[in-house]
């Protein structure tokens, strides 16, 4: 067991149990906290993979901005307490569970059984592939027009959040 | 590590996602486990990437991360106004659209 396989294992522990914990709490506060962990884990699994940028990405933009968003959204509803929304089991819940474990089997049985020819080890690029450098290189040159187009969108967004949060419309 | 392990991490946590989107009725936690199928759709796309030295799966999850970012923003608007409307964030309760 080197460090990288250890480093993998903790961090997908810490991935999967947050990510089951958030999905279960009943408190939409403590789910957040719980899908922010996950986020951090997820950042953690992107440096095992030599993708520094994204790593950095993940943590400020979803763990830092989206997840204050959404803390945002649930102290302003005031949900804190969760007693008047009750989660009843039903058959439909039950079904859609197993639906969903069956579609987990499918996905272990290609992705590991199937004899799927995938790449077998690390590109030796892939760490230099993943440097500020490289990807702004690339962000600027062949990805310009989806870059800007991305602006439009954030836009757009900006607009339509705060048309859609307006108290009345005239 | 190999690919695979990556990938089926992926996998498990998409699935997770999928039960929270199914089985939860709180509109909020509903939403974060959408944004938790992203994350792991993310993941195989970085995996992939690094192993294949090809920076391009890199730049999909950076303009996948925008598309989050604004795609939060909105969701979470109309989940505000939803809730100025029916004072409740229960997916049973609002209903309108369902049949």
């Amino acid at each position: 067991m080197n460090l990288e396989t250890i480093l993998f294992y903790f961090l997908g522990a810490i991935s999967v149990g947050s990510a089951l914990m958030m999905v279960t709490r009943r408190n939409p506060v403590i789910a957040a906290l719980y899908l922010i962990l996950n986020f951090f884990a997820l950042g953690g699994l992107y440096l095992t993979l030599h993708a520094q940028f994204i790593a950095f990405i993940q943590i400020l933009v979803y763990a830092g901005a989206i997840m204050v968003l959404f803390l945002f959204v649930i102290m302003l509803l005031n949900l804190g307490d969760e007693k008047q929304l009750r989660e009843r089991i039903s058959y439909k819940k039950i079904v859609g569970a197993g639906l969903s474990f069956g579609v987990l089997m499918e996905l272990v049985y290609v992705i590991g059984f199937s004899g799927a020819t995938l790449p077998p080890s690390r590109f030796e690029k892939a760490v230099e592939v993943g440097t500020v450098e490289h990807i702004g290189l690339e962000l600027f040159t062949t990805f310009l027009f989806p870059f800007e187009v991305t602006s439009i969108l954030l836009l757009v967004a900006i607009v339509g959040a705060v048309v859609l949060a307006k108290k009345k419309l005239k | 590590m190999e690919l695979q392990s990556y990938l089926i991490l992926s996998a498990i946590t998409f699935v997770i996602g999928v039960v929270g989107v199914l089985a939860r009725r709180n509109a909020i936690i509903v939403f974060m486990s959408i944004e938790l199928m992203l994350n792991s759709a993310n993941l195989s796309l970085v995996a992939f990437s690094s192993f294949l030295g090809d920076v391009r799966g890199q730049m999909l999850v950076f303009f996948a991360m925008t598309v989050a970012a604004a795609e939060a923003a909105v969701g979470l608007a109309i989940i505000i106004a939803m809730y100025r409307n029916k004072q409740t964030v229960n997916l049973e309760e609002i209903n309108i659209l369902k049949w």
